[in-house]
């Protein structure tokens, strides 16, 4: 199985299925000739021409807003937010359009859009250019959010979301982008939106996240495993709404340790959601207080480099906050 | 009717290439649309229904656009007043009042959303909510996606001169010109955002934003429908010629408060109301058919007696129409099991 | 200002890039470099572009050939300067250095600040320690559904905490808390000895007991065996005792000690003691006091073998072993000799607590000179101890058992004890043990109504 990048995975992903359903496109700002200014959509123009891989003038509304309307006419739109940051002019087009549409109209109408925005710092985007934004949109009944964190579950997932008859904001880490790469099949497959998956598996604790810092933890665990005896079970959510209630409690009662993590800020964010289901669940499965290891509670990262670091996650504060779990 | 032929000749409807039974059947749901409109202020009063919000004043231009667009193939995106649009389209008036009082079998929104919030897919009518000028973008992608698929089909979106000046408007006409997209802006600029005058909501006219977009626009008298037609039909035409978007901007008056929540007269005066009124669109193009004999006082009284009698049963019947069951407003998140769709 | 080689690095052209491509290179070794002057070309995914020197002065090396990708961060090639190293752009800020060295506080986990490095603590058994009885629910649950006495179950976690692993693994050996702590097995009753000083570092994991691991691996016969892992402390303790055994010839004796007196004594003064003194009164301060009168007659008990001589001790400072579920230690109670009975008590106490807590320095592990072990509060009547290297002998308290004695032509119910005493026969011989052990005798059985705690 060949191993590829997760940023060619999300590029093939869209590739195969224009090829497979022409009634799915590509808009946003630098998709065409350009290919994307991360160059996720490279090479899309020059196969499938300007109005499939189309080139937008610079208006995040009018991106989800005109995708929303094709969605809503049949097609199967793939909108791209350059940089997550900047998706908040389409939050209303996204909040109170795609995400009410199917119910609003008791089922008459549907609006089968994928948005598409990274996500995530660690490349010195300073605080426009690095923030996670899930928190925004999670708790929107109506929209699906996926967040995978290894080319495999990218390009399935975003397979799965174009495929999908509602809308998906897929938030792809723009770290993972070049530093991410593991094996994908070269046949056609989906990941199922909706659905954890195991990352690795341990009796010890069970770390729950998603996107760029379950890297950090799987680094974590694996010198845990080595140097501590401590056997970490990973969670990747990969699809933050709806949450997999199912695995997050298998996974938490597991070892009854439970430490989630994300990039985006602690307050109000996924891994809220994440431990109140846990802590509604599973009180008699819980040997320690469920902890959040998550991005501070600022607006955003500095660009400059000390304060980047001191903002992010690695694999030294993974592995410290689960080593402590270990011993509680 | 020995005379009417030589009167068509030079009728205006018949310029524009309207037949006169096109011409009284527009007429008739202008005044189906002010009757079910009134009926719907007098509910509210009496108790029977929460909320109404009123397109009065604004059906004969509503109808004309409505008219002007291929019912069959286009994509209508209407605002809140635009009871006359969607009646023009085949919305029935029962399924107006069903909407009204909410209920299940109401086929906007099964009772979910507030009278006024149109939707219907057999009817090629879109989904629209309440935050304004949201449906502008839409209408622009129904664009797209007749454009890319190589239908002949336009998209014709109205809103308000105080949605104008949402980011949506802006964004969603400049989209449409840079690509060239067969749609049709209809801006229904009836004076009043709830309160604010339109003197507040703008310096220029809204007609003119559009060639700062590259495209024409057109300022209209909302009261006469006749000119409405035409203007829209020719925005269509350019639409569907592939010559890209029209903005036109309907001058009317909105002289029912702005809901049935609203006092109008804290804001401005009842002289300036009845002077509006005193130029209501629909006695004037009664005449018009009056005159050229295509209509009287008999068929008056007759399609006066058809619509009441019309709207007394549909009100019957939407009032004792069950609602929908509540364990089923949980329905319709997201796409059924099994749903392609 | 010296010259110096200063590396330029691969930098991070574009977000999200992690590396890039030398495709050609402008200058070669030996040409001059001026500031921001290009040096190679470079190729990457989204841009292609010049790099420019950060540095002014004379390329001296390539490292990293055209054709070559290189990861962001990675050295290419070494500019030799004037300038000074602070100017060169891989030296990292002041500030940065300083927030490397503090560990981040990032939101989230509480209290980051424990070293990665330490290790991980294995099961302990200790009543006394603060999170002891702070149960979780799970703990609370398993606990519940499997008639788990949780206060015989020994805690892992911080602070002494039962975790629910802890659990599991005491109803998955299925020791869910009879008579004896779960984890805990009861100390043998014979071959009981205690081991010599240990460092600090060693003290605090007296506290450990080995992690009990099923071993699933191997399905051998009937899978009814499982491995103990050794821990540090266990293989300092075997260490020992092999050395005793193995160097000391050991030999063996005992009396029988009538503790009647001693325990009417005891009971009479024991509240009053409690009271006055805030511990209990206990049978060790007066055999420690007995210990010590009699090596004062027979210093040659205080002594160790040097091959060549005798080292005899002045200095009495007695060992008292202080066991725990799965190991012993001996703090030492230094010049006992100067310590009347209350002060014996309180040194026993304070020793015995500190054990427990862990806070034992390494002065209170060394410098014993003569061991006294209280084999009798596990139930003992008789052991044979191993004497504490490199000392001379070892004296044990077996339990006090009331039984018919004959005394004169009567036969009486008196409280009897027994007194076992291991000694180095290269040092000791039967007739001088066996007056030390008359003397201990003696004083034991003196004391009455008249002796003075203080």
């Amino acid at each position: 199985m060949p191993v590829i990048e997760y940023i060619e995975a999300i590029r093939l992903a869209m590739k195969e299925e224009m090829e497979r359903d022409p009634e799915v496109f590509v808009m946003g700002e630098d998709v065409g000739l350009k290919g994307g200014v991360f160059g996720t959509t490279k090479g899309l123009q020059q196969q499938f021409g300007e109005d499939r891989a189309l080139d937008t003038p610079l208006a995040e509304s009018a991106i989800a807003g005109v995708a929303i309307g094709a969605a809503m006419a049949g097609m199967k739109p793939i909108a791209e937010m350059q940089y997550s940051d900047f998706m908040f002019p389409a939050t209303n087009q996204i909040i109170s359009e795609a995400a009410k549409i199917r119910y609003r109209s008791n089922n008459d109408w549907s609006c089968p859009i994928v948005i598409r925005a990274p996500i995530g710092g660690g490349v010195f985007g300073g605080l426009y250019h690095s923030q996670c934004p899930e928190s925004v949109f999670f708790g929107t009944p109506g929209l699906k959010i996926v967040a995978p964190s290894t080319a495999y579950d990218a390009k399935g997932l975003l397979k799965a979301a174009i495929r999908d008859p509602d809308p998906v904001l897929f938030f792809e880490n723009k770290k993972c982008y070049r530093l991410v790469a593991d094996e994908v099949p070269e046949e056609d497959y989906t990941v199922p939106i909706g659905k954890s998956k195991v990352m690795r598996e341990g009796g010890d604790i069970t770390v729950i996240g998603y996107s760029m810092p379950l890297h950090f933890a799987m680094q974590a665990a694996e010198e845990l495993s080595r140097e501590e005896g401590v056997e970490a079970h990973v969670l990747d959510l990969r699809t933050l709404q709806p949450l997999d209630r199912a695995g997050i409690l298998e996974a938490a009662a597991k070892t009854g340790k439970v430490l989630i993590v994300h990039e985006d800020n602690k307050t109000g964010g996924v891994g809220a959601e994440v431990a109140a289901i846990i802590a509604e669940e599973l009180l008699y499965d819980l040997d320690a207080p469920i902890r959040r290891l998550c991005g501070p509670d600022v607006p955003a990262m500095p660009i400059n480099p000390p304060g980047e670091k001191h903002f992010l996650l690695n694999k030294e504060k993974l592995k410290s906050a689960m080593l402590e779990l270990a011993r509680f | 009717m020995t005379q009417t032929g030589t009167v068509r000749q030079n009728s205006r409807h018949a310029a524009l290439g309207i037949s006169d039974e096109k011409a009284v059947a527009m007429y008739e749901i202008m005044k189906l649309a002010r009757m079910y409109d009134e009926r719907g202020q007098l509910l509210q009063r009496a108790g029977k229904i929460n909320f109404h919000i009123s397109g009065i004043t604004q059906e004969p231009s509503q109808t004309a656009m409505a008219f002007a667009m291929d019912r069959e193939r286009d994509w209508f995106l209407p605002y809140y007043r635009d009871y006359a649009l969607v009646l023009s389209v085949g919305m029935t008036v029962k399924e107006l009042m069903l909407s009204i009082f909410a209920k299940a079998e109401d086929p906007n929104s099964a009772g979910r959303q507030m009278p006024g919030h149109f939707g219907c897919r057999r009817l090629r009518i879109v989904t629209g909510s309440s935050p304004v000028t949201t449906q502008v973008p839409h209408a622009v992608g129904f664009a797209l996606a007749a454009k890319m698929r190589g239908e002949d089909a336009v998209s014709i979106v109205s809103f308000g001169e105080g949605s104008s000046n949402q980011g949506d408007f802006h964004e969603g006409l400049n989209f449409a010109g840079v690509q060239k997209l067969p749609v049709v802006f209809v801006c229904q600029n009836n004076q009043y955002a709830i309160s604010v005058p339109f003197s507040k909501q703008s310096a220029g006219k809204i007609a003119d934003r559009a060639i700062g977009y590259g495209f024409p626009g057109y300022r209209v008298d909302g009261n006469d429908p006749l000119e409405v037609y035409r203007v829209v039909k020719e925005a269509r035409e350019r639409a569907a010629a592939g010559e890209g978007p029209t903005l036109i901007e309907i001058m009317t008056y909105r002289v029912t408060a702005h809901s049935t929540s609203d006092n109008d007269l804290a804001y401005r005066t009842k002289e300036e109301v009845e002077i509006h009124k005193a130029k209501d669109g629909i006695p004037v193009y009664r005449r018009y058919l009056t005159e050229l004999g295509l209509w009287s006082d008999e068929k008056e009284d007759e399609l006066t007696r058809r619509l009441r009698a019309m709207i007394d049963e549909a009100t019957e019947y939407a009032e004792k129409a069950p609602f929908q069951p509540p364990e089923d407003s949980f329905r319709y998140v997201y796409a059924e099991e099994g749903e392609a769709r | 200002m010296a010259k110096q080689v200063v590396e330029i690095t691969m930098p991070q052209l574009a977000e999200s890039l992690v590396n890039a491509t030398i495709d050609r290179w402008l200058k070669q070794p030996g040409d001059t470099v001026d500031m921001y002057e290009p040096i190679c070309d470079l190729i990457t995914d989204k841009v292609n572009a010049e790099l420019p020197s950060t540095v002014r002065g004379t390329l001296v090396k390539i490292l990293k050939g055209e054709g070559e990708v290189v990861d962001v961060g990675t050295a290419i090639c070494l500019v030799e300067t004037e300038e000074a190293a602070a100017s060169a752009p891989t030296a990292p800020s002041a500030k940065e250095e300083r927030q490397a060295a503090v560990p981040a506080a990032t939101a989230g986990a509480p209290g980051l600040a424990s070293p990665a490095s330490a290790p991980m603590p294995a099961v302990a058994f200790d009543p006394n320690a603060p999170m002891r009885s702070r149960f979780s629910p799970a703990v609370q649950r398993l606990a519940a559904e499997n008639g788990v006495d949780l206060a015989r179950v020994a805690g892992s976690g911080l602070g002494g905490r039962i975790t629910r692993k802890d659990v599991l693994a005491a109803i998955g050996s299925g020791n869910r808390g009879g008579a004896e702590p779960v984890h805990a097995p009861a100390p043998a009753a014979l071959s009981y000895a205690p081991t010599p000083a240990f460092t600090p570092a060693k003290a605090a994991e007296t506290l450990i007991i080995p992690e009990v691991e099923v071993d699933e691996g191997s399905p051998a016969p009937g899978g009814r065996e499982y491995s103990i892992d050794v821990t540090p402390i266990r293989n300092t303790i075997a260490k020992n005792m092999r050395q005793s055994v193995n160097e000391i010839p050991h030999a063996w004796t005992m009396v029988e000690v009538d503790l009647t007196n001693l325990v009417n004594l005891r009971k009479a003064l024991k509240d009053d003691f409690k009271k006055n003194e805030g511990i209990n009164l206990t049978f060790m301060p007066f055999l420690l006091k007995a210990v010590v009168g009699a090596i004062k007659e027979y210093p040659l008990m205080n002594s160790v073998w040097a091959v060549d001589k005798i080292i005899v001790k002045r200095d009495i400072n007695l060992s008292i072993a202080v066991g725990s579920e799965e190991s012993v230690i001996t703090p030492v109670i230094r010049n006992a000799d100067q310590k009347t009975i209350t002060g014996l008590a309180h040194e026993i106490h304070d020793l015995a607590r500190r054990t427990r807590e862990g806070k034992l320095k390494l002065a209170d592990l060394q410098g014993g000179t003569f061991t006294v072990n209280n084999t009798g509060t596990f139930g003992s009547v008789l052991s044979y101890p191993i004497i504490n290297y490199p000392q001379a002998a070892i004296l044990t308290l077996e339990t006090i058992v009331k039984r018919p004695v004959v005394i004169g032509e009567m036969i009486g119910i008196r409280s009897m004890v027994n007194l076992c005493l291991s000694f180095d026969h290269r040092i000791l011989d039967g007739i001088i043990c066996g007056r030390f052990h008359q003397k201990v005798k003696e004083i034991l059985e003196s004391y009455g109504p008249d002796t003075k705690l203080y």
